[in-house]
């Protein structure tokens, strides 16, 4: 079997004569990379991959397909809306991909290739060890500066309607092409895209395995739909429902502190009311609010869901985000202003409308309120918010990318420090 | 002969006198009254809760075991909660608790013991945010005295086939009892005041009756939001800001509100200044206002009195009134098909709220009407409009039925069953929502493929949820498990036995 570097290798040795510029630009940052592995004594060669023919955890393989399975399936939901209380069934959600679109999917997520210089992978921003965000306020992509909002957690988006902090795309499929061609994130175009993963021996023999179908006729070409597929079926692979809150929710009493249960309490209390937006059984309502939620000093407000509902009554509207491994995913709000779940959970008690600028008239919603939470009841509500911590399906990282670039997440610098070593905690 | 002229002219003035006396007293009126009686009152919920009419009406009840708590004085009763199992009866003997209570069991009965009419008091003291809070299915609470909690007397989150009934909930917070997503549930014969949004809400919920409460001196009285198939019966409903509502809340998750019955209510001088929170939807009704339907659809008013309410009887309006909360292109703004069968009113609109008045004056009127339709919809129905002083209601039509005595109740015959598990094995469920984690079926994970363990086991399921449960460090080159004893034995069998009949 040909090492797929040594098949991917060549193109780059024919860049003088490719007039694919794409080609080009990834021959060279390729010839970086191997630099900078080969430096640093990693073997880039090893044997084709064959896509996994077993489902993720969570899921049974029934009929070529991967479907999900929870306790969460045992219990009825109001309405189907999947809102409700301890044992209320899951809302409506996305599974049925096969074990190789899946694996497909994982390894496009940690693959640079997919920007426009190779250097950002979807889990540059998306990062498995930081609860699949980045530890930034905003994120940083391939221009290097920090966008305009955070990178929200993936754990559990099978379940979600709505993408993107103001709610603008409808499916995961429409929101993967969102970072992909955006200049700041990945910067790429949907033609170069296609022609750097077909022009990779590599990709086509596994999009092949994901789509024989498809791929019947050695001229058969990766298309976009395919890719948009494969990255949807690894994301919804990220399922999330077996923390310790789940074992209370399931019946089991003691697998919640007392504390935690007062902070349990405390969160479904029609004083915090925190849950009447963050519902069970997600921890989302998955509506969008004006909660009047500040920018980090010096930015200018974000007007949110206004623009994409073209609603003024929408200023300042976000999605309600899942509270899911939230305590992974700091700093907290659309665009980081809060470095921890406590400043986060204070928000809610600082006054309604406390934080508006002078000038905006908001809708906020009337769920704010003043409801006085102690500071005792502030520090219950963070110890709840860490029971909702599972990652007991966390996928494993490719140990090789398809494309033979190395992986990048882990380049990106530890909470609150950027890669220049400044504190930045935006 | 002049005598003869004047007494002939004499007779002719009486015959004609009398004539016209004749003409001038009413005859009976006699109108043709058609013989075929009204249509029956037909919706989804009425439909849902015919199909098993043997049933006594309100038959829902909490199962009980046998099992049985008395919790005294100086007692808590969160630690009676904790001992209890489903199906277990709490007796709280009179006394004052100051806790918050929660539920997170199926199938218990909280119930408050009254001796010479002294209650059980949970007492908030300010500081308590709720005094019962459930989110088990088949819930009874009674006979509670609760007060001074700052959030809410009696809430529910997902809890099916509840009871809640006979409490007295005084000067408690924001809602008095709020059941929230629970499907089947009765609230009935409470006493509810002092509430700074509504006294009985429910949210988000299906097939619920509200009857015979007593609810005063609150911002809401009783309120419908988001929610269907509810019957609100005979309940004393008065000296609130507004007496009874059926709303949709934009924003909410469950973004429809029908099939709502008002029957036989006394909704009488809701006249009380609105104390809600700012920015809180309630903050939004005029004092004075009788009922309120805020975009709730299908909402049937009958045979109620409904009398002293200062700015309006009945308003029939859309999300105008909600205007500080953000729209929802989901949800429809509109109350359609309002149904408006005989009523009595009377003394309602003598001193309208300044936001009536508004509206009044583009009418033309000064004073609030016993019914107005701000939308004006065009599918709506009334009986008898000329009884009443109305606004808006030009293009009602007459209501095909006259009763809605076909819906004793709109609970169900049977309690809401447990998902059915009809293609959903447990076992199955536990293996690959849990065990898959770290186990694969060939291959190497966190722990050992299946296979291998079912070559350790063979027939032996037990000795997998035994070791399950407080597993011991047996492989060098694994990581210990962690124990799953979170699951019970029945649930930890079955995944075993699931996991040894697996062949891929």
């Amino acid at each position: 079997m040909i090492s797929r570097f040594a098949m991917w290798w060549p193109l780059s040795a024919a860049v003088p004569s490719d007039p694919n510029p794409v080609i080009k630009h990834l021959a060279l940052s390729l010839s970086f990379c191997l630099a900078v592995t080969l430096a640093s004594g990693a073997h880039p060669v090893s044997a084709a991959i064959t896509l996994s023919e077993d489902c993720p955890p969570g899921f049974e393989l029934a009929a070529g397909h991967c479907e999900l399975r929870s306790l969460y399936q045992m219990y009825p939901s109001l309405e189907d809306a999947g809102v409700g209380g301890l044992k209320t069934g899951l809302p409506a959600y996305r599974d049925g991909f096969s074990p190789q679109q899946t694996d497909l999917g994982r390894y496009l997520f940690f693959d640079p290739v997919l920007s426009a210089d190779g250097t950002v992978s979807c889990a540059t921003c998306h990062d498995p060890d930081r609860g699949f965000s980045d530890s930034r306020g905003r994120s940083v992509g391939i221009s290097g500066a920090p966008v305009r909002r955070s990178a929200p957690g993936l754990w559990n988006v099978a379940f979600q309607q709505r993408f993107f902090w103001d709610a603008r795309a409808g499916s995961l499929e429409e929101q993967v092409q969102g970072p992909l061609y955006d200049e700041h994130e990945m910067g790429n175009t949907p033609e170069q895209l296609l022609r750097t993963l077909n022009g990779i021996p590599a990709y086509r023999e596994l999009f092949a395995q994901a789509w024989p179908g498809d791929f019947r006729s050695p001229e058969s070409q990766i298309r976009l739909d395919h890719i948009y597929t494969a990255i949807t079926a690894f994301q919804v692979s990220l399922v999330s429902l077996n923390s310790r809150y789940d074992q209370y929710a399931h019946g089991y009493a003691d697998a919640l502190t007392g504390p935690e249960k007062q902070g349990l309490n405390i969160f479904r209390s029609f004083v915090a009311r925190c849950a009447e937006c963050h519902t069970p059984p997600l921890f989302t309502n998955q509506q969008i609010a004006v909660i009047g939620s500040p920018e980090p000093d010096g930015l200018p407000f974000d007007s949110g869901a206004q623009q994409p509902m073209n609603d003024p009554s929408q200023r300042g509207g976000f999605k309600v985000p899942s509270l899911r491994n939230i305590a992974l995913t700091a700093p907290y709000m659309h665009s980081g202003r809060f470095a921890t779940l406590r400043e986060a959970a204070a928000f809610y008690t600082g006054g309604r409308g406390h934080a508006v600028p002078e000038g905006e008239e908001l809708k906020i919603h009337w769920h704010i309120w003043e409801p006085q939470l102690t500071d005792d009841e502030l520090d219950r509500l963070v110890d709840f918010l860490r029971t909702l911590t599972d990652e007991s399906f966390k996928p494993r990282e490719p140990a090789e990318l398809p494309s033979g670039l190395p992986l990048v997440h882990n380049n990106s610098a530890p909470s609150g420090i950027t890669l220049t070593g400044e504190e930045n905690n935006e | 002969m002049n005598k003869i002229i004047g007494l002939i002219g004499a007779a002719v003035l009486l015959a004609g006198g009398y004539y016209l006396g004749q003409a001038n007293q009413p005859e009976p009126t006699i109108i043709k009254v058609p013989s075929e009686p009204r249509a029956a009152f037909s919706s989804s919920g009425s439909e849902e809760v015919a199909s098993a009419a043997t049933a006594p009406t309100r038959s829902l009840h909490t199962p009980t075991s046998g099992e049985l708590i008395v919790v005294k004085d100086g007692e808590s009763i969160q630690e009676a909660v904790n001992a209890a199992s489903p199906g277990a009866v709490i007796k709280v003997m009179p006394g004052v608790y100051k806790e918050t209570v929660y539920i997170d069991k199926d199938n218990i009965t909280l119930s408050g013991v009254i001796e010479q009419g002294n209650y059980p008091v949970l007492e908030g003291e300010g500081v308590r945010n709720d005094a019962v809070l459930y989110s088990g299915n088949g819930v009874t609470i009674e006979n509670l005295y609760i007060t001074h909690y700052k959030g809410n007397g009696i809430m529910g989150q997902a809890g099916n086939n509840y009871i809640i009934r006979n409490n007295w909930i005084v000067d408690t917070g924001v809602y008095g009892i709020f059941p929230q997503l629970g499907k089947n549930g009765i609230v009935s014969h409470n006493v509810v005041s002092g509430i700074e949004d509504a006294a009985i809400y429910v949210g988000m919920s299906d097939n619920v009756d509200v009857v015979y409460n007593q609810v005063y001196e609150s911002v809401a009285g009783i309120e419908i939001e988001n929610s269907r198939h509810a019957l609100v019966e005979g309940n004393m409903v008065y000296d609130n800001t507004g007496g009874i509502l059926a709303f949709i809340t934009p924003g909410l998750p469950i973004k429809t509100c029908g099939d709502v019955i008002f029957r036989n209510n006394f909704v009488v001088d809701n006249n009380h200044e609105n104390f809600a929170i700012p920015g809180s939807l309630v903050s939004n009704i005029p004092s004075g206002t009788g009922l309120l339907i805020m975009a709730c659809d299908d909402v049937v008013v009958e045979n109620n009195i409904i009398t002293g309410n200062k700015s309006a009887g009945m308003i029939f309006t859309d999300f105008s009134l909600a205007s500080n909360a953000a729209n929802d292109p989901e949800s429809d703004p509109n109350p359609n098909r309002p149904r408006i069968l005989n009523n009595i009113m009377r003394d309602n609109g003598d001193s309208p709220e300044p936001v009536v008045r508004a509206f009044l004056a583009t009418q033309l009127e000064l004073r609030g009407p016993d019914i107005v339709d701000t939308v004006g919809m065009d599918d709506g129905c009334i009986l008898n409009p000329e009884r009443y002083r109305t606004l808006g209601l030009e293009k009602y039509g007459e209501c095909e039925f006259d009763s809605t005595a076909n819906v004793a109740s709109y609970t169900l015959p049977e309690p809401v069953p447990p998902r059915s598990m009809e293609d959903l094995d447990k076992g199955k469920l536990v293996y690959y929502g849990v065990c898959a984690g770290c186990h694969a079926y060939n291959s190497r994970m966190i722990g050992p493929p299946t296979q291998i363990i079912q070559a350790l086991y063979m027939d032996n399921p037990q000795g997998i949820a035994d070791y399950a449960a407080n597993p011991v460090k047996k492989r060098q080159d694994y990581p210990q498990m962690p124990p799953q004893a979170h699951l019970d034995e029945e649930t930890r069998l079955a995944a075993a036995r699931f996991m040894l009949d697996l062949t891929k």
